[in-house]
């Protein structure tokens, strides 16, 4: 079947089963790379993406149920500047080690502070309670989101 | 790609109508809200159903509207807009407070309450509030609707008696007006858990004494259950921590937990004892009685 959705700010249309899921259709046939294969099984926020602007689990959704819907990854984010702030200072705070899981993370905080962008160290857990590190130990990404909150442009 | 998804035939409904004429006519299928739970056991192989049935788009059967004495939630609202909506906060607390420890962000804003519920796990974290709230849920197929109790929904693991037609629309929670209510949960780790065992409780008090005490747990038996020895011990009774402790340790004759990878039966019967007490206390403490536990 055809599906037709907004990927990162342009119309995209692909064939699919509809037995794949939307990671596999990002990764493998179009070619969008951040999005990373983890657990498979909605459990460490590696293949998060925005669906209309709310973070999900790639991983978990059929190809046919984002037809007409719209779909952000850091790719897009990344070059329109709107990341800037998260990049920096995740870089500044050290809270990237092997950076297998920071697109999902840069995504669920990036909505977290388009949502709210004064959160308190416990909203910032709360909102990363889906994505996983096994590098950082957490504390470091929590600073980063904390303190690009005081540069994040809405 | 490392895992897929075993084929099958995808139909997409846009309207109730549809979706009932759907589940009517087809035979071999499994249908698909959020799909957080149903993309998995599909890929572990738990269902392997020649149809599936999307109704994920169905816009009427996402909504939460406050209707004063009660509130009616669609059974495609997501877990996300139900822990945020202020009436649900000021109408069914209890019910917020669970969503707010359940699963992540990323599943909350995907997943439906409907889903929860018809998934069916003794571990729903959506079915002990709505016990103890009493809500009713609404089941339609082609032929009309009825509504069922929450608390004689579920059958068994995966089980309920929802009709192969016949789909879950709508629950119905009753506002309790001056009535204490709380859940906690036990995970293995503080967020994104599956329960070990939850207890949502609901008390109301009249001159000193239990006017109203309702308890629920999941994951200590095949369903989700209400703990009906500890609610008639206490009915009654003056509020006192000596009663709470005596009656919380009836929760024993109302479950019967398994060993699993989770926990230990043991554990988990010792659990539900600490937890039934410290949600009673809880409950009891939101509308004013601080007892020292």
């Amino acid at each position: 079947m055809r599906i037709s959705f907004k990927l990162n700010g342009k119309p995209v249309t692909v064939d699919v089963k509809p037995n794949e899921i939307l990671l596999d259709v990002l990764r493998l046939k179009l070619g969008v790379k951040s999005v990373k294969r983890g657990c498979e099984r909605a459990e460490c926020g590696a293949c998060t993406v925005l669906l209309d602007g709310k973070p999900v689990y790639s991983c978990t959704i059929l190809a046919p149920q984002v037809n007409g819907h719209e779909i952000v990854t850091v790719e897009y984010l990344a070059s329109t500047g709107e990341l800037d702030s998260l990049i920096k200072a995740f870089v500044d705070k050290a809270a990237i080690q092997c950076g297998f899981c920071t697109p999902g993370f840069l995504l669920t905080a990036y909505a977290l502070l388009k949502e709210n962008p004064n959160p308190s160290e416990e909203e910032v857990r709360k909102a990363l309670e889906g994505n996983l590190c096994r590098c950082t130990g957490y504390k470091k990404i929590i600073e980063a989101v904390l303190e690009a909150a005081k540069h994040f442009k809405r | 790609m490392f895992y897929r998804l075993p084929e099958f035939n995808y139909y997409k409904a846009s309207t109730l109508r549809e979706a009932l004429e759907l589940v009517d006519r087809l035979e071999d299928f499994k249908v698909i809200a959020g799909g957080t739970d149903l993309v998995m056991d599909l890929r572990i192989g738990r269902y392997k159903p020649r149809n599936i049935v999307d109704i994920s788009e169905i816009k009427e059967l996402d909504y939460i509207v406050d209707e004063g004495d009660y509130v009616r939630i669609g059974a495609l609202a997501k877990l996300q807009n139900i822990m945020e909506s202020p009436i649900v906060r000021t109408k069914a607390p209890v019910l917020a407070e669970a969503i707010y420890q359940m699963a992540s962000w990323q599943i909350r804003n995907v997943a439906t309450i409907g889903g929860n519920l018809c998934n069916a796990s003794p571990a729903a974290d959506t079915a002990p509030p709505l016990m103890v709230l009493e809500a009713k849920l609404k089941l339609v197929s082609k032929d009309g609707e009825r509504i069922v109790p929450v608390t004689e929904f579920f059958l068994g693991p995966r089980k309920t008696v929802l009709k192969k037609n016949e789909l879950l629309a709508e629950i119905i929670v009753p506002y309790e007006k001056d009535a204490g209510s709380s859940m906690i949960k036990l995970g293995r780790r503080s967020a994104f858990t599956l329960s070990i065992v939850a207890v949502a409780t609901l008390v109301k008090v009249e001159n000193g004494k239990f006017k109203d005490v309702r308890v629920a747990l999941n994951s200590v038996a095949p369903k989700p259950v209400r703990a009906r020895s500890v609610e008639e011990a206490l009915k009654g009774k003056k509020v006192s921590l000596e009663a709470i402790e005596e009656a919380s340790k009836f929760v024993v004759n109302d479950i019967s937990p398994i060993s699993d990878v989770r926990a230990s039966a043991e554990y988990r019967r010792e659990m539900s004892i600490i937890l039934t007490r410290d949600s009673l206390l809880k409950s009891l403490e939101r509308i004013g009685y601080k007892i020292e536990g």
